[in-house]
């Protein structure tokens, strides 16, 4: 279904596990509304609120796993954005706040509504964009997940929002 | 619910906005490409928008006159950081020729209101809040700062038309009781993603007679909801507002066809609803206020893009006319905007305000955000008439936010702890 061009097709990486209603608070937080103008500064406190140890323990194409209204609150798209440069390669959720989906599809990276109650902390899960099909690993159990719009795959493949919009010199959906 | 009469030709608000920016009929479900008539963005996340419109090679906005860029979150600055990206907006803006709103202006969504939105308008904002617009019959809604470049280069973004919730605000609403109560009664009732998606639709006879304060309150909080936008009809008290804005010429009436699918109707008997509050750390935990036990509050802020229009201070000050904040709370007052700042000034209310031991600061985003002007200590107690109570949206994640009315807020910073409003207005 979707072929990130900056994303392999098949990404694999281990889960880290959230809760239900992960605010953008949560992820990028207010007190640290200076380090907007530097990411990979601010990457280094991604989800902090959440979980402190979580940017010292995350690796390239690791996944962040939440519950329901995953990234709810503000519209500051530097929440995906530090999650992507912290090396997430992917975010799974039961459910996403609107704006944090689109965003997280405009910056490039895949935001999957799947059923997470069958992915723990630490689990192996790889994930086959092209088929829409999540393999957990070390439960050895397929979980699907919902396809995205066709507009939004446009925008994933391209890289992203301001990719596409540049190649095509403008919309091109 | 699915009307059986719905003619293939009525509209809801949205689906008549969206279809007349488009060129074309749509319906809920459809995706397209609109014209935008509004686009604006914060100090938040302006910066990230303009270095995305750099990176896409543009130089330039395509509506100077309604592209905005707001200094309102962080302003005055408190930091260097912050000092240099307001000064990013400032730069942009004036090559750009777009508009810029400076520190002590106001919080974005009040200026948009004061000055730039029309009934019949697609706004777009980089501030999830942006939905406040919707009370003057506007379809406005958040975005991140990729779709606000986007929007400032080309004036047009790409949407899905929402499904529609018809929200019914019937019979009577109370004394002590405000649009506050009415929108955490309803958040509480469909939760904080029982609306994510949709668009809400505000009719019902309170609704009719609710003043525009109430209905960008009410607006406002829509996203609470998890909504993608929260619209008005507009009507005489639309256009008696945009008079007084000077801006009565930009009205049009903006209605639902009486045939209209909506996915559903929620029907709400306001005259059941008391004071409410949110409580910690999200804005569906919502409980009367009568039901909460005594809970005692280190700082109380009233203001906001929410709560920190005229009448709200009236109210407020109405309350604290003669009394004293109680010793150990810290009341903090922050008018929305320098029309609002300017109009309470002359109307004395500022006065009773300092009078009565609060703190009253520039107009803006105040605490609201976590970055100044109010951030809490540790296991510390907040009361606000913001609109959002997340684990660390004021600065601090070991402290708590209840929301409530400017009415509750008031009271409960004489008594020092969260108090029903009811006692003093009843």
């Amino acid at each position: 279904m979707i072929v990130n061009r900056q994303n392999a097709e098949i990404l694999t990486g281990r889960s880290f596990k959230f809760g239900d209603d992960i605010s953008t608070d949560l992820i990028a937080p207010g007190r640290l509304f200076h380090l907007r103008s530097n990411l990979p500064e601010l990457a280094k406190h991604v989800l902090e609120d959440a979980d402190p140890e979580f940017a010292k323990k995350v690796k390239p194409g690791d996944f962040v796993v939440g519950g329901r209204n995953f990234g709810l609150g503000s519209s500051r798209e530097h929440a995906p954005v530090i999650m992507k440069i912290a090396g997430v390669a992917a975010v799974l959720a039961k459910s996403f706040a609107r704006i944090f989906f689109r965003n997280s599809i405009n910056v490039g990276l895949p935001a999957l509504v799947c059923d997470t109650d069958k992915i723990d902390e630490g689990d192996t899960l790889e994930i086959n964009l092209r088929e829409g099909i999540i393999s957990n690993k070390t439960k050895d159990i397929k979980i699907n997940f919902k396809p995205l719009p066709e507009v939004m795959i446009k925008i994933l493949n391209d890289g992203g929002l301001a990719d596409h919009i540049r190649r095509n010199k403008g919309f091109n959906l | 619910m699915r009307s059986k009469t719905g003619g293939s030709l009525d509209k809801t608000i949205s689906e008549k906005i969206i279809s007349e920016h488009a060129g074309k009929e749509l319906k809920a479900g459809d995706i397209t490409i609109v014209d935008v008539d509004v686009v604006m963005s914060q100090d938040g996340t302006g910066p990230l928008a303009v270095s995305q419109l750099k990176k896409m090679g543009f130089s330039g906005v395509k509506k100077p006159e309604k592209s905005i860029f707001f200094i309102d979150h962080s302003a005055p600055s408190p930091r260097m950081e912050l000092s240099n990206s307001h000064n990013v907006l400032r730069n942009f803006a004036s090559q750009a020729g777009a508009r810029l709103s400076d520190v002590g202006k106001g919080v974005c969504h009040q200026i948009l209101v004061e000055s730039y939105t029309c009934p019949g308008d697609i706004v777009i904002g980089g501030d999830s809040h942006t939905c406040t617009s919707g009370a003057l019959g506007a379809f406005a809604t958040g975005m991140g700062s990729t779709d606000i470049a986007v929007g400032y280069a080309l004036a047009k973004t790409w949407l899905m038309v929402p499904q529609t919730i018809k929200v019914n605000f019937n019979r009577k609403v109370n004394k002590g009781v405000f649009a506050k109560d009415l929108i955490i009664y309803l958040i509480g009732m469909v939760t904080s993603d029982g609306a994510t998606y949709k668009a809400l639709e505000f009719g019902g006879e309170v609704s009719a007679r609710l003043d525009m304060d109430g209905r960008f309150t009410i607006s406002n909080m829509a996203v609470e909801a998890g909504a993608k936008t929260g619209i008005f009809p507009s009507d005489d008290i639309t256009l008696e507002y945009l008079k007084n804005q000077g801006r009565g010429d930009c009205f049009r009436k903006i209605y639902a066809d009486k045939r209209a699918i909506y996915e559903k109707s929620v029907d709400i008997d306001c005259s059941v609803i008391k004071p409410m509050v949110s409580q910690p750390h999200t804005v569906d935990n919502a409980l009367p206020v009568d039901a909460l036990e005594k809970i005692k509050i280190d700082q109380v802020f009233i203001g906001t893009c929410t709560n920190g229009r005229l009448s709200d201070l009236k109210i407020a000050a109405g309350i604290l006319k003669d009394r004293k904040v109680k010793s150990g709370v810290r009341l903090i007052v922050v008018p929305a905007s320098m029309d609002i700042y300017l109009r309470a000034l002359k109307e004395g209310i500022l006065e009773t305000f300092a009078e009565s031991g609060a703190v009253v600061q520039s107009p803006g985003c105040g605490p609201c955000v976590g970055i100044h002007q109010g951030v809490l200590g540790d296991g510390e107690i907040c009361l606000s008439t913001q609109n959002r109570n997340f684990k660390g949206r004021m600065g601090n994640p070991d402290s708590f936010i209840y929301l409530s009315s400017p009415a509750t807020a008031a009271w409960s910073s004489i008594k020092g702890y969260i108090a029903d409003p009811r006692e003093v207005l009843g």
